[in-house]
């Protein structure tokens, strides 16, 4: 252990420490008085972290002998995470407190579930992999469960618990029996393995069993049963990083396990990749048909964009995990701004989720409602919208890798999705008149309702460069 | 100049841009401003579009006015003119200060109405400006949303599902062309459309999951190019969102719908289909002349028995677009012109027909056929202009309408005598209901009280009106202005469509004889 591997790891030491300084300051000090002040200087810091992330560069540097990397890739993920994590903190800070959840463990609770994704996205090998992700969501296990006096919001804890352990379960069989085919816990030592042209089928079972794990955390289908009910059971500001920071490091971890450690043998797994892209994409897209509830909405919109960012994986080439990366970079944006809204949204002062609490928002609130507007065409995948970039790069990559068939799959379920989207524009815009929602949105949620939805526009222009960000990334990690 | 056609495309956004940043309130005033600056930068589009008609030198086949600049993800941001777009860039500008003109009368949502229609033409002028493959499906896909939020907001009584249905019909045609587009990306290696004119799209026989595909992977692009255009255009048999959509959209939106959104797809088909995939184009196109057909005399009778004003028309859009899809799939020099002719034509006559609605829809607030009846009486004015548009939407020589039904009858009686026979019936079937129409509306004792106090047409209306009867007449007798233009451009295109079926022939003969 040198200083050298120290100084590269220093963000993800510096969020730990600064986790448990403030655990310790909010104990001995004011709890849960203090918890605005701990909010705002986590996420001071986590914005700080991901400056100081951002100003690194360089090739490819392994730290603690090869535990961990740090490469474009690692960094484009983490700055990817600590820029969400630190927008949903912030635009969360009004609902909680509202609903009386601002207690000082909740971004104690945020950060520590942050330095666990950091530390999966720049694992390089198999049990800092395995920590990190069990730091994260042991951490999101409390806090789906934030709301104790909730049946709902205990549910939702308790089934993501259980689930979750299963799925890990499953990762940590499937790693132990990688471990035992290849002889080494360490990606480039696996894919060293399979470069000198071995196989064996144990290996295999291995990176199956991992890829069932690796799946539940992103909620592709067939693991992706818990999402609705913890995205509706959880409190929304919960919610909200439900479905950013951790979709970004499961993604990130699934490319780096795939292509550092399985990547000379692409054929073997990119057929299940594929396979449960399209599952994804279809079951996110109808299952989200008949939601009434905002959040269940979300939930299954999730699934399916999780479904688009695999086939961008499933392509198995550098312009594949460039475009899955681009993908989750603009999913995050869009997530943040759907989110900022759903977080404002009440009646009386009593939060509302239904999807017809939205009638006819577009009269008492026009700039929200055309805000919303925008962000669910460019969920849809409309163009000129950002978020049709991010569809187009990844069916480029799978049609560019001969998966055409993957390609007109995911277009086919982004017609049948386009339709719910639409439904929100309806309730918006063309439904009845009925008792309006409240109109004072917190300032924070109405800038960055407005704000991720103006990106949406402007991106268009050049995507404000993120491609090339994405594109550097994906050389580090696919060579 | 310059970029004269980024400064087209983008005037209306900027326009509508303005609007939404700029103007507060919902009193009458704010109204009036918000229809002054639309109709204000809808008409100073057309008059910069006139520099680029007049700078335009029909005999130069290539791209005119090219602007090119890098852009994100491989893409280039291209635009330029050739005979074949330049006059549908002219008819969308030139309709654009007309469309603003109707909707004067609506009070409801004023402003957002004006931003949907400005936005619409800059996505629109794109659609027919664009040189890039991208680009195209950019502007081509996002006309969707104002569209959408056009029929949904001020449109009739089933408005919502009118707006589901058309956005979803026509989003559905073209996410396959979006994945072919990208497979020509990859084939290619560009995006660039003047480049992918002159690329070889392979036309061997293809393997696909045990069946041979003849025409191979240009017969693959072509059908996802024609799920498209296809939907938009819309042919027969998925044609059954336009009448929808055009009964509950209101009157400004039916006429955009009818006379530019329509005629993208067969834009589509000249820009892409055809000279791209012409094995393809050759192979389909005994296919498409017959679904024209069978389109022509379908839409026709169906119009025949329809009570609704509106829907009527829309049905004879149907019918007159199935002229044009069998002009351009006749794939002569006659056929392509006269596929030109009939969609620039179109778009006057539609257009005209729509607003005609409209004038009466506004006083009387109802399309019933039934309920209306001896309008000449109190309306002469009215009656002479609606006859002229029922005249030229039959095609009677001396309107623009006959000049392109007679090019593609031309075209197709040589390609395909039986098509044209089963499509001439059509045309005594649109006299039938074009007639009808106007005997039932127009004609006959004015027995109805409420009709008995109408006023003609106030003078808004009338201007409306006018450009339209001198564009109709004066191309109707005087039909080289348009045939001048597209001439040359087109004669380049069905010289390399020639061209390339013969070079295809020529190899396959080769193959043939080199086989043992």
């Amino acid at each position: 252990m040198t200083s050298a591997d120290l100084t590269l790891a220093l963000p993800e030491i510096l969020l730990a420490l600064f986790a448990i300084a403030a655990l310790l300051g909010g104990v001995y000090t004011g709890k849960d008085r203090s918890a605005p002040l701990i909010l705002w200087l986590t996420v001071g810091f986590m914005l700080f972290l991901a400056v100081l992330v951002g100003a690194t560069s360089g090739e490819a540097r392994p730290v603690f002998g090869g535990l961990m990397v740090d490469d474009y890739f690692s960094r484009f993920a983490r700055i990817l995470i600590l820029i969400s994590g630190a927008m949903v903190l912030l635009m969360g800070q009004g609902y909680m407190q509202r609903n009386d959840l601002l207690r000082f463990e909740y971004p104690v609770l945020v950060a520590l579930a942050t330095v666990g994704m950091m530390v999966m996205v720049s694992a390089a090998d198999l049990i800092t992999l395995y920590m990190g992700l069990e730091l994260q969501s042991l951490a999101l296990y409390i806090l789906a469960a934030f709301r104790r006096d909730s049946a709902r919001s205990t549910e939702a804890g308790l089934k993501y618990f259980v689930l979750g352990a299963l799925a890990s379960g499953l990762l940590l069989y499937g790693a132990s029996l990688v471990y035992g085919y290849a002889g080494t816990t360490q990606l480039a030592g696996i894919a060293s393995v399979i470069e000198a042209g071995q196989l064996p089928l144990g290996l295999l079972m291995g990176l199956a069993f991992m890829l069932a794990g690796l799946a539940f955390k992103v909620s592709a289908v067939p693991f992706h049963m818990w999402t609705p009910d913890v995205y509706q059971g959880a409190p929304t500001a919960v919610t909200a990083f439900f479905a950013t920071a951790p979709k970004v490091a499961a993604m990130a971890l699934l490319a780096r396990v795939l292509h550092d450690g399985f990547g000379a043998a692409p054929g073997d797994w990119s057929q299940i990749i594929a396979f449960l892209a399209v599952a994804s994409v279809f079951v996110g897209a109808i299952g989200a048909l008949l939601q009434t509830d905002i959040k269940r909405l979300m939930a299954y919109s999730s699934i399916s964009h999780m479904g688009f960012a695999l086939i961008g994986l499933a392509a198995g080439t550098a312009a594949g995990v460039q475009a899955t990366l681009l993908y989750m970079a603009i999913y995050v944006v869009m997530s943040v701004g759907v989110f900022a809204f759903i977080l404002s949204m009440r009646r009386d002062g009593r939060q509302v989720a239904r999807i017809d609490d939205l009638h006819m928002l577009s009269t008492a609130q026009p700039l929200s409602a055309l805000a919303l507007l925008v962000l669910m065409f460019s969920l849809a995948g409309l163009p000129p919208l950002v978020g049709f970039w991010a569809k187009f790069s990844v069916l480029a990559a799978a049609v560019n890798a001969g998966m055409v068939w993957l390609a007109v799959a995911g277009v086919i379920a982004s017609v049948i999705g386009a339709f719910y989207y639409l439904r929100i524009v309806y309730y918006m815009y063309f439904g009845e008149e009925r008792e309006a929602l409240d109109r004072d949105i917190g300032p924070v949620e109405r800038v960055l309702l407005v704000a991720s939805a103006a990106v949406m526009v402007l991106g268009v222009i050049n995507l404000f460069g993120i491609d090339g960000a994405a594109a550097l990334a994906a050389q580090a990690l696919v060579r | 100049m310059l970029n004269l056609l980024s400064i087209i495309t983008f005037t209306p956004a900027i326009a509508a841009l303005i609007l939404a940043i700029f103007l507060r309130g919902d009193d009458e005033a704010a109204q009036q401003n918000a229809k002054w600056l639309a109709l204000v930068a809808t008409t100073a589009t057309f008059l910069v579009s006139l520099i680029l008609f007049f700078t335009f030198d029909p005999n130069d086949t290539g791209f005119q006015h090219v602007e090119e600049r890098e852009w994100i993800l491989g893409l280039t941001y291209k635009l330029g003119v050739d005979g074949i777009s330049i006059l549908f860039v002219m008819l969308t500008t030139f309709l654009m200060p007309l469309t603003i003109g109707a909707c004067w009368n609506v009070t409801h949502r004023v402003k957002e109405y004006m931003i949907a229609f400005l936005v619409l033409e800059t996505l629109m002028i794109g659609v027919f400006v664009a040189l890039d493959l991208v680009l195209f499906y950019l502007f081509f896909e996002a006309s969707l949303i104002p569209m959408f939020l056009i029929i949904g907001i001020w449109g009739g009584k089933d408005r919502i599902y009118a707006a589901f249905k058309f956005f979803l019909y026509t989003f559905f045609g073209s996410v396959l062309m979006l994945v072919a587009m990208i497979a020509m990306f990859m084939d290619a290696g560009t995006t660039d459309i003047p480049t992918l004119l002159t690329h070889e799209f392979s036309a061997g026989p293809l393997n696909l999951m045990g069946w041979q595909v003849v025409g191979g992977m240009q017969t693959l692009l072509w059908l996802a190019f024609f799920a498209s255009f296809a939907v938009k255009m819309p042919m027969w048999p998925v044609h059954t969102w336009l009448p929808d959509a055009h009964v509950q959209a209101p009157t400004a939106g039916s006429v955009i719908l009818a006379a530019v959104l329509l005629k993208m797809g067969g834009y589509g088909f000249l820009r892409f289909s055809l000279p791209m995939f012409p094995v393809a184009s050759d192979l389909m196109a005994p296919f498409v002349l017959w679904l024209s057909a069978i389109a022509i005399v379908y839409a026709s009778l169906v119009a025949l028995v329809q009570e609704d004003m509106k829907k009527l028309v829309a049905y004879s859009s149907v019918a007159h677009m199935g002229f044009v899809t069998m002009g351009i799939f006749a794939a002569t020099q006659q056929g392509v012109d006269g596929a030109i002719f009939q969609m620039i034509s179109h778009g006057f006559i539609s257009g005209a027909l729509f607003l005609a609605v409209g004038v009466i829809y506004d006083r009387m607030h109802t399309r019933e056929i039934a309920a209306y009846g001896g309008l000449v009486n109190r309306m002469p004015v009215y009656a002479l202009v609606f006859m002229l548009f029922t005249m030229a939407n039959v095609g009677l020589p001396g309107t623009s309408g006959f000049v392109g039904e007679f090019l593609t009858f031309m075209a197709v009686f040589q390609v395909n005598t039986w098509v044209a026979v089963v499509a001439g019936t059509g045309v005594i079937l649109s006299a039938g209901y074009g007639l009808w129409l106007y005997r039932r509306v127009v004609f006959g004792p004015i027995i109805k009280d409420s009709l008995k106090a109408l006023p003609d047409m106030d003078r808004r209306e009338k201007a409306l009106f006018a450009p339209l009867v001198v564009m109709v007449v004066l191309l109707g007798v005087y039909p080289s202005l348009i045939t001048d233009i597209i001439g040359p451009s087109v004669a380049a295109l069905v010289g390399d469509y020639d061209g390339a079926l013969a070079a295809h022939e020529a190899a396959n003969a080769l193959a043939q004889t080199q086989r043992p």
